[in-house]
């Protein structure tokens, strides 16, 4: 079988301070990896390498078959992510940010009202972005992982701050892309919510991975 | 989507965002004109020195209130990554960036060019209309020196202060041969060596912009 990420001996620096070291692990199709660890171990720097946005210091990497060092645009296009902060313009209403975001990839534009309806922002589809409330705006990032249909989807708190029904909205989220042979590594301190949506756990310390059984 | 079409939809998001936050219709244009007010104020007797530095306060302003113009709105982490995961070239991110500062910096040349006229009345120099393409030039020059100055920036907490910075030495080489093509056609001379250096300028910048963009965005997450 393929992996959609590998790791093999990857380290990270970021600036001169090393986060991340000796990483040998693997991700594969159906895969829903809970990654825990204290904090400051290098969670988030470990996604933002999946996510090719910061290079392996040393050590090769692949992910979506592209090696992680050279991977651009076209690769990162095919992974999904929401951060800690959602990723929202503020001066556009949450329908013109959906909108924007199928435009630039090429979706159909009818499908971003479409989502925003099913993620429960019917009515505050024309709300600008800064007067929406955390919730609001988390929604409006997962209807874009929806409309972006991403092989790959990286979870860092993104449950933090949400109501029941965005949290299954995420659930939601992970159970179709593994349906549709994608990977999810999700991040949270919320080992209730780890032990049902998760088939793998790694654990980080000292900046290196540990497998634990899911 | 093509790389146009990439940079289409990121200038008219970048347009909407501006027309909607009012940062420069209501902020950097109302005081660059306030600006030109001040010299007239305290030079209330003097008509002939005012019409023979109209030409120079409309440069002057451009330069300065068009420079916070060109790295205003500075994305958030958060955005920043949004373009980048959504498989944006970081070149088409810069073209974006260079074509909606150039449209609000001809906007603001559009004001700046009539409170000019009306403050310092200045002399017109015969076939002053070619003087538009010179503006033309600048401003397509300050908007890629702006976009490059806040690519090398982003992310950096003091990049309010770092920007001007980086922009105003390098806005130089293009004030000064604009300038020029309006002292020319006040002699009766020719603008094309004054606008050829400009256009040269700019075109270096654009390439500069161009052959960093990659890095520099790369860099700055």
């Amino acid at each position: 079988m393929e992996h959609l990420l590998t790791f093999e001996h990857v380290a990270v620096r970021l600036g001169q301070t090393p986060v991340l070291h000796g990483l040998i692990t693997e991700v594969s199709a159906g895969d829903v990896i809970g990654l825990s660890g204290p904090n400051g171990s290098g969670k988030s720097t470990l996604l933002r390498a999946a996510a090719t946005l910061i290079r392996p210091t040393e050590g090769k990497g692949t992910v979506l078959g592209a090696d992680m060092a050279t991977a651009g645009p076209q690769t990162r296009s095919q992974i999904g992510m929401l951060a800690h902060e959602p990723a929202v313009y503020g001066e556009l209403t949450l329908l013109e940010n959906l909108e924007f975001v199928a435009r630039i990839t090429g979706r159909p534009v009818a499908r971003a009202r479409e989502l925003l309806d099913a993620v429960g922002l019917k009515a505050a589809a024309n709300r600008r972005a800064n007067h929406a409330s955390h919730g609001m705006a988390r929604r409006t990032d997962i209807a874009r992982l929806v409309l972006t249909e991403p092989k790959l989807v990286l979870l860092d708190e993104a449950t933090a701050g949400l109501d029941e029904a965005a949290v299954e909205l995420i659930a939601t989220v992970i159970e179709r892309t593994t349906n549709a042979g994608g990977a999810v590594i999700l991040v949270t301190h919320d080992a209730a919510y780890l032990d049902s949506v998760t088939n793998r756990r790694w654990h980080l310390s000292d900046g290196t991975i540990t497998e634990a059984t899911a | 989507m093509s790389f146009w079409g990439q940079v289409r939809e990121l200038v008219k998001k970048d347009l909407r965002t501006e027309g909607r936050s009012g940062e420069v219709f209501l902020v950097t244009i109302p005081f660059g004109v306030l600006a030109l007010f001040l010299i007239p104020l305290a030079l209330p007797n003097d008509q002939d020195l005012l019409r023979s530095i109209g030409g120079g306060m409309f440069w002057v302003v451009l330069l300065l209130f068009g420079m916070t113009l060109t790295f205003r709105h500075s994305e958030s982490g958060a955005q920043r990554m949004l373009i980048a995961m959504l498989g944006v070239d970081p070149v088409a991110r810069f073209a974006a960036r260079v074509i909606s500062s150039t449209a609000l910096l001809l906007a603001f040349s559009a004001i700046l060019v009539p409170t000019v006229v009306v403050l310092y009345q200045p002399v017109a120099p015969p076939g002053w209309p070619q003087l538009s393409l010179v503006v033309l030039l600048v401003c397509l020059g300050l908007a890629a020196i702006g976009g490059l100055a806040g690519e090398v920036t982003a992310g950096l907490q003091n990049r309010t202060v770092l920007a001007p910075l980086l922009v105003a030495p390098l806005s130089v080489p293009l004030l000064v041969p604009a300038a020029q093509a309006a002292n020319s056609l006040s002699s009766e001379g020719s603008i094309l060596v004054p606008a050829l250096i400009t256009l040269f300028t700019v075109l270096g910048v654009i390439v500069i912009g161009v052959l960093t963009a990659r890095s520099l965005e790369e860099a700055s997450r």
